[in-house]
């Protein structure tokens, strides 16, 4: 693998601010440049060329800074990928620093592996660079529908300056079916999946280091949210473990992890879901009962499950009524 | 671009006059940048619901929490494309009897979420549906007695946290079941008579229209059920007027006291004039 000019080591917390500033200065606020000094930028290696960052457990908040789900990089001979942008103008920021102290090639490509914010309100600063961003063909559907959304209420949960300057972008280059990047000694594979975790998932496949890039179609160790098809998620589960991959970079948890027995705890939650949410639809009970105890088997499995379970077991019970 | 097409969002297609006079009204609300940036109080929620009440009731009274109607929901909406809600009539308190149920919801673009029609002898006494909430919003029940009193219970939901938007989740598949309907038939409760319960489903997506196609940049027209009606035998017993407020996949369920036999009839009829029909023969569960 041809990457001489690639620090492969662990990259280790460096202070951005002054990185940050040099490659973008405009668009940061002051509050924000104060804010992207504090933010610990830790990018390591998981493969040879294959960097990932791994976010913080946590629902989105003005002390993490938007960096909650985590990001990669793959490093070809004569150009860069980005997987995800992050949840802020902040962390992107942070973020092409910490790929300027791996390698000096250009970033051509920003992937975005479906449309929550933790995974684009970034993408305003990869535009910025000039890399063509690159989604499912329904990404931009998706995100007309709810981009004025997001921004109302992200900024609720985040903070008027962390929003600063936050845009939603669309992706310009749609993948179909299946679409190869060649970053010059290795191509990755995108692949567009049917609904599941959200109607837009892409997943990213380096045949090199057979690394996979799941997005949140694989959640460790937090709760998956459900924001598409529950059936679609269990039904697509086996082509998704069929990946022959030796490694997975999860949309949320540890990086890397082991696959395909990452996606063994989502399973059994998901099952464990369905399984409540069909007993609830069969007695006749509403779905403003049901949601109060499905799924409550797996709490203790869990972080965040508070946070997200009455949410997904609404939003299985409006789908599991149909069978 | 996004800003933009919030902004300049257009009210949609033709549909009874007083819901687009509302998503006009409520479109300027909103229309200034900022307003609809601001997390909704009780108190901005109030004061939304002060300008739009005359635009729905006039200058006509409403009776607050008169015990009439009752109104219940999550204090928080976990999805904010689908928020639970149920509406309680209770007959002792209107011997008269209902005519209608208006369920508002301030902060959303159309806050006439749905105007309910309640079939006279009918017997509904609860009627639960599930509806989009936008932000921090009161929802409203107003009831219209047979003698044309309003009575009005309301109760305040915080819109869901995180990446819950209030969207169509799986947008080809909405598309491709558009119009099936589905009936259950629940067997009446211990402590009614001959009340039973249905809940009726129809797959529709239920479109807003505040977006645009990213190819064309035209506007995408709102696209939703407008009418619906259910008769029993021949009689009314619920007929709705509806707009994007109500969830995708459209979803009511309600008790009502059968009147012989006769079967069960829906008609729904969407913005682009499509009327879908069904009819199922009523369970023996409730005679």
């Amino acid at each position: 693998m041809p990457i001489d000019s690639v620090r492969r080591k662990l990259v280790n917390g460096f202070a951005c601010t002054a990185a940050s500033a040099a490659v973008l200065p405009c668009c940061l606020g002051r509050a924000a440049l104060a804010a992207a000094g504090s933010l610990e930028f830790k990018v390591s290696e998981v493969a040879d060329g294959v960097f990932a960052f791994q976010g913080v457990d946590e629902l989105m908040s003005p002390a993490n800074q938007g960096a909650i789900s985590n990001l990669g990089v793959v490093v070809g001979t004569d150009a860069v990928a980005v997987i995800d942008s992050g949840g802020s103008l902040v962390e992107a920021h942070a973020f092409i620093a910490a790929i300027g102290k791996m390698t000096a090639k250009p970033v051509r490509y920003l992937i975005n592996t479906h449309m929550h914010p933790d995974h684009i309100f970034g993408n305003a600063v990869f535009r910025g660079i000039g890399a063509t961003i690159v989604g499912h063909h329904n990404l931009p559907r998706a995100l007309e529908a709810r981009g004025a959304f997001y921004l109302q209420s992200f900024r609720e949960q985040i903070g008027e300056a962390l929003m600063k300057g936050i845009e939603i972008v669309p992706p310009t280059m749609l993948v179909d079916d299946r679409l190869q990047l060649d970053l010059g000694g290795r191509v990755l594979e995108l692949q567009a999946w049917k609904a599941a975790h959200t109607d837009n998932d892409l997943t990213v496949f380096d045949g090199a280091t057979g690394t996979l890039f799941a997005g949140d179609l694989v959640f460790i160790g937090s709760l998956p949210t459900l924001d598409g098809s529950l059936l679609g998620w269990l039904r697509q589960m086996d082509a998704l473990a069929g990946i022959g991959a030796a490694r997975v970079v999860p949309g949320h948890g540890p990086v890397p992890a082991d696959w395909p027995q990452a996606l063994t705890a989502e399973r059994r939650y998901f099952e464990a879901l369905a399984r409540d949410i069909r007993k609830a639809i069969a007695v006749g009970m509403p779905l403003s009962e049901a949601v109060k105890t499905a799924g409550r088997s797996e709490r203790g499995n869990w972080r965040l499950f508070d946070d997200h379970n009455e949410r997904n077991a609404t939003a299985a019970f409006a789908e599991l009524e149909w069978e | 671009m996004q800003d933009h097409a919030y902004r300049s969002r257009q009210p949609a297609l033709p549909l009874a006059a007083i819901f687009a006079a509302i998503i006009l009204a409520v479109g300027t609300f909103l229309g200034s940048p900022g307003a609809a940036d601001a997390q909704q109080t009780t108190a901005s929620s109030d004061s939304i619901w002060q300008d739009l009440k005359g635009d729905v009731f006039g200058d006509r009274a409403i009776l607050i929490d008169t015990g009439v109607v009752r109104i219940e929901a999550p204090k928080r909406a976990q999805d904010a494309a689908i928020v639970p809600v149920d509406i309680y009539i209770d007959p002792d308190k209107a011997p008269d009897g209902i005519k209608s149920v208006t369920l508002i919801i301030d902060v959303n673009p159309a806050p006439v979420a749905a105007a309910f029609q309640i079939g006279k002898d009918a017997g509904v006494t609860h009627l639960s549906t599930r509806v989009r909430v936008n932000d921090y919003s009161y929802l409203r029940a107003i009831a219209e007695t047979q003698g044309g009193e309003l009575h009005m219970a309301q109760t305040f939901v915080k819109a869901s946290g995180g990446c819950s938007a209030p969207a169509v989740k799986n947008q080809d598949e909405a598309r491709a079941t558009m119009g099936q309907m589905k009936l259950r038939q629940f067997p009446p409760q211990e402590t009614m008579t001959k009340a039973q319960e249905l809940q009726l489903m129809i797959r529709h997506p239920n479109n807003s229209g505040l977006q645009r196609n990213p190819l064309t940049q035209y506007f995408i027209p709102a696209h939703f059920v407008q009418k619906l009606s259910i008769s029993q035998a021949g009689q009314p017993i619920l007929s709705m007027e509806g707009g994007i407020s109500i969830s995708e996949d459209p979803n009511f369920r309600f008790d009502f006291k059968a009147h012989g036999n006769g079967e069960i009839q829906v008609e729904a009829i969407d913005t682009d004039g499509k009327v879908f029909r069904d009819q199922w023969p009523l369970e023996a569960t409730g005679l």
